[in-house]
């Protein structure tokens, strides 16, 4: 048994705090670099105001899908038995490791005014993706959905299915088994997956600027809109809005912490 | 209702690694054990009858209700059968109470969540657990967590009681109260029970019916009395702790398969195949060979001593092989730690016969 009193290692210490430090300057320079006296005005300016609407709408529309649409894939992914799945897992799972820019060039050859499903859907219903709203929810949820597919996935999967067979010869239906069972046990998991799609929705950018352009008022979320004030020498209005974005984040991070680990 | 109460069963299951045939009639407050080596079916057996698994062929009926038969296309799901099953882990779901988890069967089967309460905390006073209805399963003790899945199972007032090893997972000291426990639950209950078990304490403490699964089916089947006197397989021969051994009757005496002979007490088969049973404390053991040669005396050596409790059991390869139980200052007297060569001896009187 090793003893829980052992003591740290010195470099093991120093290393430790580089790797701290270097996660806590970037913070404090923005909160020092803010221009607390012109702060109102900046986020309250209507490209702000405009990104920041939009980045929300955006990234719960895409939590929302990612509920509707990836429960199914990680219940399949989890608990299926068909061949190929390992391939299928691969496939659903890669914009997690794709450069989110060729994420959004496929999603135009796809889903564009020219793409391989685009023009069909644009010639019989006139529905036009890209540069829309719904283009950013598609964007954001091709990066977004497959961090809640694998969590959720992960969670089915370490679940004891055989407490739901003890529900079964208890006398719940499918159903009931289902709500008083496997929800609540797999609700942590749930719970995870969410706020980390909403988090990687509300911060995407790349497949963002490539499928759905950069239209302020239409297209442009926050971090869009941050990139074009800091590019264009309006750096107050950069650190305010991102600001708002790390204490938004951070309130999510503080109240998902507590809860799992209460 | 047509057809007598209890548990009426014809199991053909084919599964990957498992194919079983079995029949199996419990009648109502009766208890059925099943025994059987590691993976012969025993559970596999529990889930088809909690209708957790289909059957291939056969049928399954209780209180004269066709639960299951393929053949007719009659499939009764798990939740609409009047059966509770409780699993040899428990299954408790972690996340609700112990009085959460044993109203759960009765809120399932539509019960308003008052009455529900009421009943399921009456059924953990009953198991001795009135104070701890609000505990979560993770903070009760084996022995407890036992306890809350037999209330969980009992609340439902079920007609077939499924045990699938329901003392396994005790530690000694609780095993013995809470089997006591079980028996007066089993012997008070108007429900056909089927149990399996690995330990022969139990299913002679608990069952009416002993049921050996063996080699995809069944073995043998009996009273536990019957079933112990009579063994008719090595495992259950070793699950008794006697010697089992096969042979042809040859007048008084028996010529056995894998050689040697022995004469008995007679009164089995007058010829054909029988086996005989050989009490492991019928046989006597020596260094030295008999001074004149007798019936039923053969040397073997030694390849196992174990110490059984207050006695010490030997292990001979001979021609029979055999276990004896000796007096733990025989281990001395007879020096067995050196191994070596004994002689065995068992009186015809000790040798029972019967047809196998």
């Amino acid at each position: 048994m090793r003893s829980s009193r052992q003591p740290v290692n010195l470099v093991v210490l120093c290393l430790a705090a580089i790797t701290a430090l270097f996660f806590i300057f970037p913070l404090t320079g923005l909160i020092f670099r803010t221009p607390w006296s012109s702060m109102g005005s900046v986020i309250t300016s209507k490209t702000s105001t405009d990104a920041l609407r939009l980045s929300l709408i955006a990234s719960l529309s895409t939590t929302a899908l990612a509920l509707c649409f990836g429960f199914p894939l990680a219940w399949l992914l989890a608990r299926g038995r068909f061949p190929g799945k390992t391939l299928l897992r691969g496939l659903c799972t890669l914009p997690m490791v794709l450069p989110p820019v060729v994420g959004g060039i496929a999603l135009l050859l796809a889903y564009g005014r020219r793409g391989l499903i685009g023009e069909p859907l644009n010639h019989a219903f006139g529905i036009s993706l890209p540069f829309s709203l719904p283009g950013v929810i598609v964007a954001e949820a091709f990066v977004a959905m497959p961090f809640f597919v694998i969590t959720l996935e992960s969670g089915l999967r370490s679940m004891n299915t055989k407490l739901e067979d003890a529900a079964r010869s208890l006398g719940a239906s499918r159903w009931t088994v289902f709500r008083r069972v496997t929800l609540p046990l797999i609700w942590p998991s749930l719970a995870a997956g969410g706020v980390l799609t909403w988090s990687r929705a509300l911060g995407e950018f790349g497949a963002t600027i490539t499928f759905a352009g950069n239209l302020p008022g239409v297209t442009q979320t926050a971090p869009l809109a941050i990139y074009v004030s800091q590019s264009s020498n309006m750096l107050p209005e950069a650190i305010g809005l991102s600001l708002v974005l790390v204490l938004v984040s951070l309130t999510v991070m503080i109240v998902t912490r507590d809860r799992s680990s209460t | 209702m047509t057809g007598p109460a209890g548990l009426a069963a014809d199991l053909q299951l084919r599964l990957d690694r498992l194919s079983l045939d079995a029949a199996l009639t419990v009648r109502p407050g009766q208890v059925a054990a099943l025994l059987g080596p590691n993976g012969a079916g025993k559970s596999t057996v529990l889930r088809a009858l909690a209708g957790l698994l289909p059957l291939a062929g056969g049928r399954i009926v209780l209180d004269g209700t066709v639960l299951d038969d393929p053949a007719a296309r009659t499939r009764i799901p798990p939740d609409k059968r009047p059966v509770a099953l409780m699993f040899q882990d428990y299954l408790l779901f972690p996340h609700l109470t112990a009085l959460e988890n044993v109203a759960f069967g009765l809120r399932s089967r539509g019960m308003p969540k008052a009455l529900a309460r009421a009943r399921a905390a009456t059924a953990m006073d009953r198991v001795g657990l009135a104070g701890l209805t609000e505990a979560r399963p993770g903070a009760l003790s084996g022995g407890q967590q036992q306890r809350v899945a037999m209330a969980r199972a009992l609340v439902t007032e079920p007609r077939l009681l499924l045990l699938d090893e329901p003392l396994a997972a005790l530690d000694v000291s609780t095993k013995t109260e809470i089997r006591r426990h079980l028996r007066q639950l089993l012997r008070s209950s108007n429900s056909a029970n089927v149990l399996v078990t690995h330990d022969l304490l139990d299913a002679v403490a608990l069952a009416d019916q002993m049921v050996v699964i063996e080699d995809g089916g069944i073995m043998q089947s009996g009273t536990p009395a019957e079933v112990t006197a009579r063994p008719r397989s090595r495992y259950v021969a070793d699950l008794v702790g006697v010697n089992l051994l096969r042979g042809t009757v040859a007048g008084r005496a028996i010529r056995l398969d894998d050689g040697g002979e022995l004469l008995t007490q007679g009164g089995g088969p007058s010829a054909g195949a029988a086996l005989a049973v050989v009490p492991p404390a019928a046989v006597a053991v020596g260094r030295k060979a008999p001074e004149r040669p007798r019936p039923n005396a053969w040397a073997g050596q030694i390849s196992a001593v174990d110490l059984m409790g207050d006695r010490v059991r030997v292990r001979l390869d001979g021609t029979p092989a055999v276990i004896a139980d000796v007096s733990p200052a025989a281990v001395d007297e007879l020096r067995l730690d050196e191994g070596g060569e004994l002689w065995a001896q068992v009186a015809p009187g000790d040798v029972t016969v019967y047809a196998p």
